[in-house]
């Protein structure tokens, strides 16, 4: 990383810790941020933590790791992930699956070669009612059927910013 | 902002919240946690600890720094009542936190929501800002002189384990979702080695109903060890998947009847650690003294493959041990590959033997819940199911029948 890129990491890092204060508690909520901001949390960003948290780069590392909306690597400006866990199984998240592999041209836990989307699984995320179920970022799509989901990731594509676009009602019902 | 589920009519909707908590501000510390113990409530959440007996114990402890978390990391799968309670009651659950803050003298309160949640999070920050300027939060809570209590929302970051008290505390205070030895219980030692007090969603919403409609109308619903009324996630292979509520000590059958799941031959309770109960056993009760839950069902099918249900749920234990101890971290492992072994066909009855001596070893020797559960519904689908998931084909020869 360019020594320029790094300062302003730094800043925008120590804005971040002004804000959400010092302590330890801050940790998770800086890295979300981070995370949030920068699609992934490079060992730069790591160290410029430790530092400004007074402690060491392996501890964060140690936190980034353990979280899975933390993880490290470079993920991609829209995370898509579907939800695996047996009600969202019953539902029929394999087509799901498929469709999103096709669609997106990527396989889990891949991310797209244009670095827009990144696929994943989730663990139970709370739609059992209404699965299918996926998250895009943080937003939720529920009885997700293979047209919506060309529909979705259309969406994203359209969208200028981190978010897909405010059409989400549509599927919550 | 309200994802619409579907269900009966929930008791929490006529419930008004802030009387619940004007009449527990009124009366000593001590009339409160005695109203909750005399209310008979256990945890929602699904452990089932006495809710008067937690807080009763943090009540009793020393210092004047002390915690009420309220848990809303609900992860168990199948299980999604606490997105509708803060979504749609979220005032009951604030009502619920302050009465628990008045007694055992906690003047921070945090939700701890689930990163998976995190689009509830604007609009709880909303309510609260709403009880704010209302009085209803902050310096003298209703009125009352020198009680201040406040809340903030804390996102997790997708980590199941996190459910667990230690560990969900672990995690607010900026470490890895790592459960802690017990004792101290957080009652004694929690959140920043302060008394705390973690409750569930619905526990602390119910707490606030126990005040504002009174001990003996709680005590009208639900049996005498399981009172109250409780709110059940139904998902899975039904009519009318929800959010339900029932009093405690419905019978399965009565339950699948009114969500439209009577041909099912099978039902998850209790979600992914819970137990599979068999359409033999139907006639049970939904109850502490027979099947303990914190409201999770998922209907199975007449079509289910029960062997491909157990290995979903060792998927997600292998996936979301934190990985601290041994029998946790290699026996979900273990569970696993054997649900692969099963699929293939070539898992000998005398492995299986042994892996019901894992289970066993994971229930006394793991740290928390997960090791302690997570073998469960396997166990319970082996004995049940044990026909259908033994002696299969193995998969390529399937493949090979069916081209």
């Amino acid at each position: 990383m360019l020594v320029t890129q790094q300062e302003q990491l730094r800043a925008q890092v120590t804005t971040l810790v002004d804000r959400l204060g010092p302590g330890r508690s801050s940790l998770v909520p800086i890295l979300q941020e981070v995370k949030t901001q920068y699609h992934g949390i490079d060992s730069d960003a790591m160290q410029i933590v430790a530092d400004l948290l007074d402690i060491h780069p392996v501890e964060v590392y140690s936190v980034a790791t353990f979280y899975a909306f933390l993880n490290p690597a470079a993920e991609g400006q829209f995370v898509v992930r579907l939800c695996r866990t047996v009600s969202c199984d019953l539902a029929g998240k394999d087509a799901i699956a498929r469709q999103l592999e096709s669609e997106l041209d990527v396989a889990f836990g891949e991310t797209s070669k244009d670095g827009r989307f990144t696929l994943d699984w989730a663990n139970c995320m709370g739609m059992c009612d209404q699965g299918p179920a996926l998250l895009v970022n943080d937003r939720v799509y529920t009885r997700v059927t293979p047209e919506t989901v060309r529909e979705i990731v259309a969406e994203c594509r359209a969208a200028h910013d981190g978010h897909a676009a405010e059409r989400k009602e549509g599927y919550l019902v | 902002m309200s994802i619409q589920t579907q269900g009966n009519t929930l008791t929490f909707a006529s419930i008004d919240a802030d009387a619940g908590l004007r009449t527990a501000l009124a009366m000593s510390r001590p009339d409160i946690i005695d109203t909750v113990s005399d209310s008979g409530m256990k945890g929602r959440g699904g452990a089932g600890f006495p809710t008067g007996m937690k807080w009763n114990f943090a009540g009793a402890e020393k210092g004047d720094k002390k915690y009420i978390i309220c848990n809303a990391d609900e992860g168990e799968p199948g299980t999604f009542k606490d997105r509708v309670i803060l979504s749609e009651f979220p005032d009951l659950v604030f009502a619920g936190m302050a009465i628990a803050g008045r007694a055992i003298g906690a003047a921070e309160g945090i939700v701890y929501l689930r990163g998976e949640y995190s689009y509830l999070r604007s609009h709880l920050n909303a309510v609260i800002k709403k009880r704010r300027a209302a009085g209803l939060l902050g310096k003298d809570v209703g009125g009352v002189k020198g009680f201040d209590f406040d809340i903030i929302v804390a996102l997790g970051a997708g980590a199941y384990i996190c459910g667990e008290e230690t560990a969900l505390i672990e995690s607010l205070e900026g470490f890895r979702g790592e459960p802690r030895n017990r004792p101290p219980f957080p009652v004694v030692a929690g959140y920043r080695y302060a008394p705390t007090v973690v409750n569930n969603v619905e526990t602390l919403a119910s707490a606030a109903c126990i005040f504002a409609k009174g001990v003996d109308w709680f005590k009208s619903f639900g049996t005498d060890r399981s009172t109250g009324f409780k709110l059940f996630s139904i998902s899975g292979d039904c009519a009318k998947p929800g959010v339900y509520e029932f009093p405690f000590g419905i019978t399965v059958a009565d339950l699948l009847k009114e969500v439209g799941g009577e041909n099912a031959k099978a039902v998850q309770i209790g979600g992914a650690s819970g137990t599979c109960v068999p359409r033999t056993q139907f006639a049970r009760r939904m109850a502490f003294e027979d099947i303990p839950t914190g409201g999770s069902v998922i209907v199975f099918g007449p079509q289910t493959d029960m062997l491909a249900v157990a290995e979903n749920f060792l998927e997600f234990f292998a996936d979301e041990s934190c990985g601290q101890c041994t029998p946790c971290r290699v026996g979900n492992a273990k569970m696993l590959a054997a649900a692969g072994q099963l699929k293939d066909g070539v898992c000998s009855a005398e492995y299986l033997a042994e892996l019901r001596e894992l289970s066993g070893t994971m229930q006394v020797a793991s740290k928390c819940g997960l090791g302690q559960t997570s073998s469960n519904a396997f166990m319970s689908i082996l004995e049940h199911f044990g026909d259908e998931i033994m002696s299969r084909p193995a998969q390529a020869e399937t493949a090979r029948t069916s081209a």
